[in-house]
């Protein structure tokens, strides 16, 4: 094996990395908003599944993939305001609801397919969010390979690390959303509304969590498939957990996730005979040890998933 | 307590799941109006779907022995404050060590290699139900994390071992052997698939009750789920106890899938989705309150609509997900508990005029 052909392999590893991580980076930047604002987010996986169908719904409406992105954006933002009224209105256990959301999601998309195309299982294609070149960038030698040519929607997953934490631990509003999760009685002597914060928190965890979902129907693919977030919601959740419900921990932890899962296609290139079942493993098992603290003790913040009692 | 409040008793703790079963059936009744098909046609294909004969009927209880055990796993494990949503890979799990044990032995009698082949199952469902128990107890790890990422691997680690090791024969497509017949259970109900498993999963109903009611054990994993602090600083080992409660949970789930094997399938098939008798548990222990009565009830309801929801699909035409949609609803509203509990306790605050605390559900 030469050089050129091993850096060729880096570059793809790397490109494919960061494809595979993108659906986690938003979703787990949701469940970050969420938790942070004291609401526990398990129907992240719900909300990413109705999200990428109605992504590849609304492309296929239009013809235009951006509206489809809006419309299922939107859709996982609609999706996570049921889910905080039933937290914060109605009280109700946070897993038990992100439990039936999760449910609902895989029965009520595929009903839906069935309504929209009389088809199981599987959606015709639709337009998709095509590759940008970007300029000066796909030129660089071995970066070029590797970055320069994406997703759109994969440079939005990176910037948007960049921007929630800014938001969290640099504006006002973001520090409020900290102080309701972790101690929503003192937040709310100072005049802060628990309920107003809290819907924030979860309904932008719908909207990434939506772009997550979007980016599955009309980035990597072209069409949507039954139940095809295949856990990602969980890992992403798993992923947010072990980066420290940190904006910049979760995306290395989603990085190391979307790497194990770019691994699965790189062994049969490289020649190596690893049954593919122990290579699907790897990204669920990645999560387990990842959970297990590898990185250090992760602690939530002190009012995660405990419904608030006191005056609104 | 005379006869009367204790009917009354009953009768409130009935109706929260007679609401939920009720709310889902109303939304149902919209979803398959605007499919635009007849919600009293498919509701009566549904109902009698699952118990116009006796042979449906019988298909029913295929659907309801599996839920039993898994709402019962499920129920169990709520009862020690962990929600453990690995039963599906417990029951896969089960699946496939009944089809190894059931499939390895020839010329054993019936009443050892019946019992031999479910404690296969059992085993390994409380190996993959422990693990997380483990991991959340030693570790901190959140159960429904790492039981939902148990079940990602039960899929795969069984694909390897039915396309690898217990492929028969080699090069066929990715199934076990037949299990011998010495390890199959007896069917009744002909020609349904209806089979004893059934009287084992009503045992163990009965079995977890007094575990969970009548033994120090027991008692101990109810004391943890009430509250691990207090039960910690009454000297009970709450790790011990989280594991405990998660390998019977497991094995409770792995016994599910070793009687499938035994009562209906024969044989491992590759998987290439989850089963699903663990997610529906979910539904039935929420909706049962985590009582071996109330998973009965549970089980046999969506066990019925499972089973009732092929007849709506095939001549209703109503897809059998609706089923799906249903058992969310009912979720939602178990879960959203909170709003029926304020209005009986501002009830009794009117009626009594006595500050009466607010009841909270922190059961889950």
């Amino acid at each position: 094996m030469d050089w050129g052909f091993i850096m060729g392999i880096g570059a793809f590893v790397i490109a494919s990395t960061l494809r595979a991580a993108t659906p986690l980076i938003f979703a787990a930047l949701g469940g970050v908003f969420s938790e942070r604002s004291g609401v526990f987010n398990i129907g992240l996986e719900g909300i990413m599944l109705f999200s990428a169908f109605f992504g590849m719904y609304g492309s296929y409406l239009t013809n235009n993939p951006w509206l489809g992105v809006l419309l299922g954006t939107l859709v996982g933002g609609l999706v996570a305001a049921v889910h905080a009224f039933l937290s914060i209105e109605l009280r109700a256990n946070q897993t038990v609801s992100g439990v039936a959301l999760n449910l609902m999601a895989v029965a009520g998309t595929n009903m839906l397919l069935v309504k929209f195309f009389h088809s199981v299982g599987q959606s015709p294609s639709v337009a998709k969010v095509a590759d940008w070149q970007v300029p000066l960038l796909k030129d660089i030698p071995f970066l070029g390979d590797a970055i320069g040519n994406l997703n759109p929607l994969v440079y939005l997953a990176l910037a948007m690390v960049a921007l929630s934490s800014f938001f969290l631990f640099g504006t006002t509003t973001g520090l409020r959303i900290r102080s309701v999760g972790e101690n929503p009685e003192a937040a709310a002597t100072v005049g802060i509304s628990i309920r107003k914060i809290r819907y924030l928190g979860v309904i932008a965890s719908g909207l990434l969590g939506g772009l997550g979902g979007v980016f599955l129907s009309l980035g990597s693919m072209d069409l949507f498939k039954e139940n095809m977030t295949a856990g990602r919601g969980f890992i992403a959740l798993a992923a947010m957990i072990s980066g420290k419900y940190n904006p910049v921990g979760a995306f290395f932890a989603c990085l190391l996730f979307g790497f194990a899962e770019a691994l699965e296609g790189q062994f049969q290139l490289l020649g190596m005979n690893v049954p593919t079942q122990f290579l699907h493993m790897l990204p669920y098992a990645c999560t387990i040890i990842l959970i297990l603290g590898v990185v250090g003790k992760s602690v939530p913040p002190a009012a995660d998933g405990i419904p608030y009692e006191g005056r609104k | 307590m005379n006869i009367g409040t204790k009917l009354k008793e009953y009768g409130s703790k009935l109706l929260f799941p007679a609401i939920a079963l009720f709310c889902a059936l109303i939304a149902g009744f919209f979803i398959i109006g605007w499919f635009g098909g007849d919600p009293f046609k498919a509701y009566h294909h549904l109902f009698f779907g699952a118990f116009g004969t006796p042979t449906k009927f019988g298909e029913t209880l295929v659907y309801v022995s599996p839920l039993i055990l898994t709402g019962l796993g499920i129920g169990l494990a709520f009862r020690c404050g962990l929600f453990n949503i690995g039963v599906e890979g417990q029951f896969i799990l089960g699946m496939i060590a009944a089809a190894w044990i059931g499939s390895s032995f020839t010329g054993l009698p019936a009443w050892i290699h019946i019992p031999l082949t479910m404690l296969a199952g059992i085993l390994a469902g409380s190996i993959w139900g422990a693990i997380p128990g483990f991991l959340k107890a030693r570790f901190g790890a959140h159960e429904v994390i790492s039981s939902i990422m148990m079940n990602y691997m039960a899929l795969h680690f069984t694909g390897y071992l039915v396309n690898y090791v217990l492929i028969e024969p080699p090069g066929s497509r990715p199934v076990t052997r037949m299990i011998s017949d010495s390890a199959k259970l007896a069917r009744f109900l002909p020609p349904s698939r209806a089979h004893l498993g059934i009287l084992i999963a009503l045992a163990c109903l009965v079995l977890v009750y007094l575990f969970l009611w009548k033994t120090k054990w027991g008692f101990e994993i109810r004391a943890v789920g009430l509250n691990s602090e207090a039960a910690r600083y009454a000297g009970i080992n709450v790790t011990h106890n989280m594991v405990l409660a998660m390998a019977v949970s497991g094995a409770l789930a792995g016994l599910a899938g070793a009687l499938q094997i035994q009562g209906i399938q024969y044989r491992f098939n590759d998987l290439f989705g989850f089963p699903g008798y663990g997610l529906d548990g979910i539904a039935v222990a929420l909706l049962g309150n985590n009582h071996p009565a109330g998973i009965l009830f549970g089980a046999l309801l969506f066990g019925a609509m499972n089973s009732g929801a092929l007849e709506m699909q095939s001549v209703a035409g109503i897809s059998k997900h609706l089923i799906g949609i249903m058992q969310a609803v009912i979720i939602f509203f178990v879960g959203a508990d909170y709003l029926i509990k304020k209005i009986r306790a501002q009830r009794a605050v009117r009626s009594e005029s006595l500050p009466a605390a607010t009841p909270v559900s922190k059961e889950v």
